[in-house]
């Protein structure tokens, strides 16, 4: 009898703990969207209330009227897509490279590729910033979507490991077939690849979704906006409109929720793929 | 990460056909890496050697600029701002990384329990790391607001008058560390998925032994955590030293007040792109790199000393 109530006095423990924490975690939501839903004079009431009275549904019309909210969404969906696309083009072609095939200078390209992972980007900031200028691209969204067709060192790597980890026996098959390698890679390995690249261009979109650095270097205009850079401006701008801000920071969140609502398993597979291996 | 050099080498279907294949397989090679090879180069390579020039040069981009030596490396030394700028970020990784570990080992030592609704705990644990930065900064913001904030409300109502958080001196930085832990939860999964890994065995044998739970935890757990805490603080040192958007967002890029969220990548920011001083921001960026490089390797090298591997 005894262990019995020791496990249940440890259950209790642990949702006490879980609930104390979870609190922590879920109460600043909560304010966000109760908040995006209050008028004016309810926002600033004290002691804060929890519930809009009367729920202020048109905060959600008024802030997609003092930010241009669709052509930011539309900017912002122009760069996300393109540039999960090129990650998605680009990485898993080159990572086959290094766990597959065999050729002169891999080795050393890939240690390469490693340490190339370990520069922060603020060093090759300022050079980068220059070239774009030079060729006229600063101004445009190209600076943000073109590089990711050529390859990010983090993603290769992922991508590489989960290569190798594919056994060798349908691509020796295939050859024997008299297949080209480069039918071998994009009908037979890269949809066994699919868990892992569905992981990378998730952390792209994710990356591309809430950049903010790379939009505020890059683009100058506000008609080239992004929802980050928006929300900025539209922050700097009317500093108290609390109501129309927590809207605007509602409506950029749920569409990454709803992905991970869809994608779960394959958000927190490759979270974890990226930590242990 | 220790797996890295495992099984770089490919099997090589039949020995005899090695020579016919090689340069087939060579062009094959380089055809498949080429986008990447260009990347590296232009992206990589190319910003890299003109980041280590320019920050021996009086570079903007109004002017071209003339080689200084190492003037901007000198100048630096003597910016009080640099200097504000290197507290406030060793400040604030510092107290952040140590407490983000224990916090987010806690969290997952929690969420490996085995109780009902836990797949509903952590989806909430996780639901903030989706949260855009900016958001992330305008949210605080609000929450954290002296006057009508939730923070200073709740606190209110225990009786305890709140801080002015982001708009005190004292405060502001204290302030960013605990918006920082809200989003703490993707090292958590990592941690979790690290919990998984330990064997049940141990435990029962720590359990034949008569450990009890703290016993387990000091022995067992954490010694086998030990390579995934390792990782988390590698990524978090990083990360820390990187910081940008949050200050910037919260301050307009002003590090209000009196610096105190003045951090080393706005202050570089502001140099080459609002004052144009590009040569001088390339020499701080040098030095970014160089505090980030040893602090990495110190880290490698207290690592034999505390960090276990499974089976080794």
């Amino acid at each position: 009898m005894e262990p019995k109530v020791k496990i249940k006095l440890q259950k209790g423990f642990s949702h006490v703990g879980l609930i104390i924490a979870s609190a922590f975690f879920i109460v600043p939501f909560i304010w966000m969207v109760s908040t995006s839903l209050k008028p004016l004079t309810q926002v600033f009431s004290f002691p804060p209330e929890w519930i809009p009275k009367p729920f202020q549904w048109s905060n959600y019309l008024d802030a997609m009227e003092y930010i241009p909210f669709f052509t930011y969404l539309d900017n912002t969906m122009v760069i996300t897509l393109l540039s999960t696309f090129g990650v998605v083009l680009s990485c898993p072609l080159v990572a086959y490279s290094f766990a597959k095939l065999e050729w002169k200078g891999r080795n050393v390209l890939f240690f390469i590729t490693i340490a190339v992972m370990m520069i922060p980007g603020q060093v090759t900031m300022i050079p980068l910033f220059l070239i774009f200028n030079k060729i006229g691209w600063v101004g445009t969204n190209l600076p943000l979507i073109v590089p990711s067709f050529f390859g990010v060192p983090f993603y290769i790597f992922l991508l590489r490991q989960f290569f190798l980890g594919l056994p060798d026996t349908l691509r020796d098959a295939a050859k024997i077939d008299g297949a080209s390698e480069f039918r071998i890679y994009w009908q037979i390995m890269l949809p066994l690849a699919k868990p892992a690249v569905l992981a990378v261009g998730l952390f792209q979109f994710m990356a591309s979704w809430t950049d903010f650095i790379g939009p505020l270097l890059y683009l100058t205009d506000e008609t080239q906006y992004t929802l980050s850079l928006g929300l900025q401006q539209f922050q700097t701008q009317m500093g108290t409109e609390w109501g129309l801000m927590m809207a605007v920071s509602t409506m950029m969140t749920v569409p990454i929720i709803i992905l991970f609502f869809f994608l779960q398993k394959t958000f927190i597979k490759g979270i974890k793929f990226s930590g242990i291996k | 990460m220790a797996e890295v050099t495992k099984g770089t080498r490919v099997q090589q279907p039949v020995i005899v056909k090695r020579k016919m294949l090689s340069t087939k397989s060579n062009l094959h090679g380089w055809l498949f890496a080429s986008p990447w090879i260009i990347g590296l180069l232009v992206f990589f390579a190319f910003p890299l050697i003109a980041s280590i020039y320019f920050s021996f040069t009086s570079y903007s981009i109004l002017q071209p600029g003339e080689f200084v030596g190492s003037k901007n490396y000198q100048d630096l030394f003597k910016d009080d701002l640099f200097w504000t700028s290197i507290y406030n970020t060793i400040y604030f990784t510092i107290i952040f990384v140590p407490l983000g570990i224990i916090f987010g080992v806690s969290l997952a030592m929690l969420l490996n329990m085995k109780i009902k609704g836990m797949g509903i705990y952590r989806t909430i644990f996780f639901l903030p790391t989706l949260v855009p930065h900016v958001a992330l900064a305008v949210l605080w913001m609000w929450l954290l607001n002296p006057g009508f904030g939730l923070v200073n409300g709740l606190l209110d109502v225990v009786g305890l008058q709140g801080p002015n958080w982001l708009g005190s001196e004292a405060w502001s930085k204290p302030s960013l560390i605990l918006m920082s832990l809200w989003g703490i939860g993707q090292s958590v999964i990592i941690y979790l998925a690290g919990l998984n890994d330990i064997p049940e065995e141990f435990y029962e044998a720590a359990e034949v032994d008569g450990a009890n739970w703290w016993q387990k935890t000091r022995h067992v757990t954490l010694p086998l955590l030990t390579p995934v805490i390792f990782f988390n603080l590698v990524m978090g040192a990083i990360g820390a030293f990187q910081q940008f958007t949050l200050p910037y967002t919260m301050t307009q890029g002003q590090g209000t007040p009196a610096n105190s969220l003045t951090f080393y990548v706005m202050h570089l920011y502001d140099n080459a792109f609002k004052f144009f001083r590009m040569g001088y921001a390339s020499a701080m960026a040098w030095i970014l790199f160089i505090i980030i490089m040893s602090l990495t390797a110190l880290i490698f090298m207290t690592s034999n000393r505390w960090v276990h591997y499974q089976g080794k």
